[in-house]
């Protein structure tokens, strides 16, 4: 036996947008995968015990207001200070093409923007946990 | 949390509170690991301490929301609490949508809180071990209170409950006429009522519907010890919480003192020991029948053997110790 893919859905500070948030969950479920959701207006901190406690897979932040390029720094300092280091950080939602490579050199696995297909982020998750290997 | 740390090293951790040790053993319990079972053995041995609460009741009928104003409420007084919420299992992907931490938002960034979402996995998933195996670290670890959060629907959510010292069924206005926990067939298995969402104005008839139900309920000649008291509460003002943590007390009182509460202790552990014992047996059998399957169900869908037939085939000579 063994455990389903395990992904924390985070909406950080303002940003209220969650339909996206809340089809990629549907996809995830429906996927096989357990899915942890924060609801809205977490704070990255908040957002990093969850993570830990849940010991989720995948950490899974989606932002539309344009404040990725001080929530993910925060979120990345968190899960240092935790020592986690076997935790796969994602980003999706908005996000200008510049900043998103500035996040990925910065620690960020993957970053998914507007109309990606289902499909991809299932794939794009099992590719990243199964590349991670056991823990 | 670096790789594939041993499980018993992570017991140490884990007894010192620390949230990722105690939480990778919980993944780990879930899993079904051979690797951790001996830590488990440990946490076990060092677990009994905690006041552990099993609240169910229907979907939308206020669980989470309760839990949240109650661990608040403890942690006034200091008490660690620890909450397993429990949530359904799709039956069709296999998958889960946890959403019980969108009404716990005020609980974290506490170190004395520790939080853990499970999804049942349908009844086959060895569920009710795994989150009472999740119980025993937040025990062993020294929390004051550890909660059991369920989906009173099926079955394998109320055993999960059962599993508590003290089982708080929360019924709600506002979700149709009747009293929903009989339907669901839970009211039985209180030792405290909860009537949620008393802010509201037609909470007094749930109050005064249940009361009644239950006085209809006792027997002539009923000698039971404890009489399961129902708190109307409100997590919007703050309402009957005194009293429903009086009660707590009260409860928890009476398992630890009665006769009743040693009943309830070696029932259990005897539920726990029956359930691992039918995780293990589903394993092995499924492990040593895997190349028979075929063949005996395709004899069936012929219609040439009978179901019992085909059952007892592979049953057949198989090793009830076997190697898991
Ligand atoms: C609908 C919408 C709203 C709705 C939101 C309703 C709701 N409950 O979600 C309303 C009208 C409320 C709204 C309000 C606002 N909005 Co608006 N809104 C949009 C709009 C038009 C579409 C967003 C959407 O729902 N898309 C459909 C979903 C399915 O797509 P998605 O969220 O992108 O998700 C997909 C992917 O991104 C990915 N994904 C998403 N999250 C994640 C996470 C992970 C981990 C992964 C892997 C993938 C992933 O998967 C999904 C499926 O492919 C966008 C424009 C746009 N093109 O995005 C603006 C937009 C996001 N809004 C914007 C703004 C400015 C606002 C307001 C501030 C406007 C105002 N002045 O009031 C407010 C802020 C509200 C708030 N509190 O946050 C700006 C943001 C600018 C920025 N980022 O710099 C945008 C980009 C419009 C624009 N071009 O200016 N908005
Ligand atoms: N008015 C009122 N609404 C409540 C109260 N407690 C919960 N709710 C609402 O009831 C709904 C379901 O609550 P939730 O805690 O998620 O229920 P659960 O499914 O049983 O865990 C939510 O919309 C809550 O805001 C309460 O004390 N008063
Ligand atoms: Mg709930």
């Amino acid at each position: 036996m063994s455990n389903n893919i395990r992904v924390l859905l985070a909406k950080v500070g303002l940003d209220g947008h969650d339909r996206g948030v809340k089809i990629v969950a549907r996809c995830l479920r429906d996927a096989g995968m357990d899915v942890v959701y924060t609801g809205l207006h977490r704070s990255p901190e908040e957002v990093v015990a969850a993570a830990v406690q849940e010991d989720v897979d995948v950490l899974a932040v989606s932002i539309l207001s344009g404040a990725h390029m001080t929530v993910f720094p925060k979120i990345i300092a968190g899960l240092k200070a935790r020592g986690v280091d076997d935790m796969i950080l994602m980003g999706g939602g908005v996000m200008p093409d510049e900043d998103v490579a500035a996040l990925k050199a910065m620690g960020v696995h993957e970053i998914l923007l507007q109309d990606t297909p289902p499909n991809k982020i299932i794939e794009t998750i099992e590719r990243l946990v199964a590349d991670r290997g056991e823990r | 949390m670096a790789k594939q740390i041993p499980s018993d090293s992570l017991v140490v951790r884990a007894l010192a509170g620390d949230n990722a040790a105690m939480a990778r053993l919980m993944s780990r319990a879930e899993a079904g690991s051979a690797e951790c079972r001996p830590a488990l053995a440990q946490l076990y041995a060092k677990a009994g301490r905690a006041h552990v609460i099993g609240i169910t009741g229907v979907p939308g009928s206020g669980k989470s929301t309760l839990v949240s104003t109650l661990t608040l409420k403890l942690r006034t007084g200091g008490k660690r609490v620890g909450i397993i919420a429990v949530d359904p299992s799709s039956p069709y992907s296999g998958g889960s949508i946890m959403g019980d931490r969108i009404r716990m938002s005020e609980l974290v960034n506490d170190e004395g809180i520790f939080i853990r979402s499970m999804a049942t996995r349908g009844a086959q998933g060895g569920m009710a071990r795994a989150s009472l195996e999740a119980v025993d670290v937040l025990d062993a670890a020294g929390f004051d209170y550890v909660i059991v959060e369920t989906v009173g629907v099926g079955q394998a959510e109320v055993e999960i409950a059962r599993a508590a010292q003290t089982v708080i069924v929360v019924s709600a206005p506002g979700l149709g006429d009747d009293i929903q926990a009989i339907k669901a067939g839970i009211l039985e298995i209180a030792d405290i009522h909860v009537v949620s969402k008393c802010d509201r104005s037609d909470a007094n008839r749930t109050v005064s519907d249940l009361k009644s139900m239950l006085t209809m309920g006792m027997a002539v000649g009923d000698d039971r010890l404890w009489r399961a008291p129902v708190v109307p509460t409100s997590s919007v003002n703050g309402q009957g919480f005194e009293q429903l943590i009086e009660c707590l007390g009260r409860h928890g009182h009476f398992m630890r003192s009665s006769e009743t509460g040693q009943i309830r202790v070696r029932k259990i552990a005897e539920f726990r020991m029956l359930k691992t014992a039918e995780d293990l047996l589903r394993q092995r059998f499924t492990n040593a029948r895997r190349g028979a399957l075929a063949a005996v169900s395709e004899q069936l869908a012929g219609r040439r053997i009978s179901p019992y037939q085909a059952a007892e085939q592979l049953l057949d000579g198989i090793n009830l110790k076997g190697t898991p």
